[in-house]
């Protein structure tokens, strides 16, 4: 076991997926001699050279094209998107290229491409760089989403990702890049699965399911509920695209309710198709209705209010409260 | 680049010569001028650069390269006739473009790497893709047809200029597989089995207007990558003409990336395969991109959805007409003596030939099961896709031994709301 960031998780194993592939190759800007932005990157073009630590020409739609162009070929290429609100000049070839050449060569041709893209808000930043626009690509068929909340997860999935045949979105909870933890390297133990959620405390009354940067704040609304003498389930979703809706059916059975965290915009968003999906799955467990906790419908504020904006401890509090008097 | 014939025209027409002076004023110095080796009159010129790579030719070829054009010619006349036949949902012709995509095809090697766009059907003959797979997308049974790994051309691309991209990575990739294989030469002693490889990214002047074009030349040149772009100036992007995409000849934009830009009449198949040929082994050196601008016309519609009589005039159609790739090559070989009547009626015997094979083709082209669909939507196994196409087993198996339900509005919606795709 060692303890690192999630940031530095992210880093060791993107090392060890360029020493594990030698067709592996990272893209983005200013990730070279800079490291990136948030320095996941950092020392990787020292180790492995310009050739697969790629600076790229300054534009989301360039990295996202020529990482599909260089994985017919037969790379590995791994994007980074700078910010999650600048992800949208790549859209495009995200959504029409990227997750439809596997269909639409009817399986003949694969695009293992991995596109990074730090996410959330809570860093008290300017517009375009607290976004959650999960949703958006949820909705397309062909991508896989995963989010990693903790070190150890963060360093396999990362992994993970790039030994998929599939594209893959990794959102990366930017506020959480700090956050410490215990990773074993040896081992992914429980994470070997980086589409399955995790049961990360047991509990009778409630569950709470939450993915990136809500979990820590998911664990610490389930230890102020349990000084009220109340018993909260709390599930790290960890991927968004597929949803392992088993391990949260399974768990809502167990409590009868279910409240879904994320700072993302209720509206439309992943905590709606939760509801929708468990209600289907298991009606007749649920006590009250599922309720969503997340974003407004509005454009991500200005960083002066945007504690007001996101979900915290008494945002979910107030949904168990709600839940509870049902 | 040594002097080529002048350019003196967008379109031949007076409104064009202005903008040509406009961009003449604008840029301070000429507009490129054309390459041309072949002209209307069947007259071989001459080229300080690509006539050496013309005179390679030989009659045989040049008698390729005319078979080459009549069978896909033929072919567009064929599936234009499917498509009003209700065999397929739309079909996008080719002809007038026949010397821009068989010329440029024909000087690829196998090695080499062709993204298209979604009207190469010459390009994709001289890769050997089977034709009647090409009817697949058009037919609506499936959004590919053919096997890229089989042919290295690549499926069609409708969102416009993505592909272009795709090259460009493509190309880098194909750097990275040389530094490779030098790498693990050094090591083992032995050279590389590899033959270099380039890539020719295909689009048209109406998706030069897109970012991706943009992009992919700003990737193209700061890697030096080993791609070709093959703009098909067709001189109307539905019924946009291209005075609206640029008002400088496409191929000067090369000059602002960096790289050479070459404007090469497109509607003669010499010139085309001499600069395309030049421009492969200039990126397959490692000298990097090249772009290309055949200057052709689109002398159909758009698409069989389309009108041309809305947006343009006869006149101009017929002024092409006059510039018709085949009639010129004819024209040059007949005079040269290096084809008789014989082989003039054996290509429209193979043409009819290569007819009847698309039609026969065409019908019988299946109508793919959905549970494709749900099998490759990933790569590897997804519980969603699982679940669904669980349900939908659960749900077909209750209409076991029924007729489908009646929908009779249905036909008609699908005929109103028939597909115009692209630009």
């Amino acid at each position: 076991m060692t303890t690192m960031t999630i940031a530095k998780a992210i880093n060791e194993g993107l090392r060890a997926a360029l020493t594990d592939n030698p067709k592996s190759l990272l893209m983005g800007e200013d990730i070279g001699a800079l490291g990136g932005v948030y320095r996941v990157t950092d020392g990787l073009i020292g180790e492995f050279g310009p050739d697969r630590v790629v600076d790229t020409p300054l534009a989301e739609s360039g990295i996202i094209g020529t990482a599909i162009g260089l994985a017919l070929r037969g790379y590995t290429p791994v994007c980074e998107i700078q910010f999650d609100g600048f992800v949208f000049p790549g859209f495009n070839q995200i959504t029409t290229q990227l997750a439809k050449i596997h269909s639409r060569s009817n399986g003949n041709l694969s695009v293992p491409v991995v596109v990074r893209i730090p996410y959330g808000g809570g860093i008290g930043s300017i517009e375009h760089h607290s976004e959650s626009p999960e949703a958006l690509f949820a909705h397309t068929a062909g991508l896989r989403i995963i989010t990693p909340s903790n070190p150890h997860d963060a360093y396999w999935m990362i992994q993970q990702a790039v030994q998929c045949q599939d594209p893959v979105i990794v959102f990366e909870p930017k506020r959480r890049y700090w956050l410490k933890g215990e990773v074993d390297v040896a081992a992914p133990g429980t994470a070997g699965d980086p589409f399955k959620a995790h049961v990360l405390r047991a509990g009778t009354e409630a569950t709470i399911v939450a993915y990136g940067p809500l979990v820590p704040v998911a664990l610490a609304a389930a230890n102020a509920a349990a000084e009220d003498g109340h018993s909260l389930e709390v599930i790290d979703l960890r991927s968004i695209s597929p949803i392992d809706f088993d391990t949260v059916t399974a768990s809502v059975q167990k409590t009868g309710r279910l409240i879904v965290a994320h700072e993302a915009p209720t509206f439309g968003g992943i905590g709606g198709e939760i509801a929708a999906r468990i209600s289907e799955r298991a009606f007749h467990s649920l006590e009250a209705p599922v309720i969503r906790v997340g974003g407004f419908h509005m454009p991500y504020p200005v960083a002066k209010v945007e504690e007001d904006y996101l979900p915290d401890i008494d945002r979910i509090l107030e949904a168990l409260d709600r839940a509870l008097s049902y | 680049m040594g002097t080529h014939l002048p350019s003196t025209e967008f379109d031949g027409t007076a409104v064009d010569d202005q903008r040509e002076a406009d961009a003449e004023a604008v840029m301070g110095e000429p507009p490129a001028p054309m390459v041309q080796l072949l002209g209307p009159d069947g007259k071989l010129g001459f080229d300080t650069v690509f006539t050496d790579y013309a005179s390679k030719l030989t009659p045989e070829v040049l008698r390729g390269l005319y078979a080459d054009m009549a069978a896909i010619r033929r072919f567009d006349v064929e599936a234009t006739a499917l498509q009003r036949q209700g065999q397929l949902a739309l079909w996008v012709p080719l002809t007038g473009q026949e010397a821009a995509q068989i010329g440029s095809g024909r000087a690829s090697q196998p090695q080499d790497y062709i993204f298209p766009t979604y009207r190469e059907h010459g390009v994709a003959l001289t890769r050997n893709v089977d034709l009647a797979e090409l009817l697949r997308q058009f037919r609506g049974v499936s959004n590919g047809g053919w096997n890229p790994k089989d042919t290295n051309f690549h499926l069609y691309t409708l969102v416009l200029a993505a592909q272009t991209l795709h090259a460009v990575g493509y190309a880098m990739g194909i750097q990275r597989d040389q530094k490779l294989a030098a790498s693990n030469a050094t090591g083992s002693g032995t050279s590389s089995p590899e033959p270099d490889a380039a890539v020719i990214a295909y689009f048209g002047d109406g998706a030069s207007s897109e970012g991706d074009v943009h992009e992919s030349m700003v990737f193209a040149s700061s890697y030096n990558a080993p791609v070709v772009f093959f703009c098909q100036n067709n001189h109307w992007a539905i019924s946009v003409p291209t005075a609206v995409q640029t008002r400088v000849p496409l191929s000067n934009r090369a000059k602002g990336y960096g790289f050479p830009g070459i404007r090469v009449d497109g509607n003669d198949v010499i010139a085309v395969h001499a600069v395309t040929e030049w421009a492969l082994e200039h990126a397959r050196q490692g000298k990097g991109p090249v772009l290309i601008e055949a200057f052709t016309y689109r002398v159909g519609a758009h698409t069989t959805a389309d009108d041309p009589t809305k947006y343009r005039q006869a006149a101009e159609e017929e002024a092409w007409r006059a510039k018709d790739p085949l009639v010129r090559l004819e024209k040059y070989l007949r005079s040269e003596g290096m084809a008789d009547e014989a082989f003039f009626a054996k290509v429209k015997a193979d043409g009819d030939e290569l007819a009847a094979y698309v039609r026969r083709t065409t019908h019988d082209l299946e109508t793919p099961d959905i549970r494709t669909a749900f099998a490759n939507t990933y790569a590897e196994a997804h519980p969603l896709v699982a679940e669904e196409l669980a349900w939908f087993e659960e749900y077909s198996a209750g209409f076991a031994g029924e007729e489908p339900a009646e929908e009779p509005a249905r036909q008609a919606v699908t005929a109103q709301a028939s597909p115009k795709a692209g630009h």
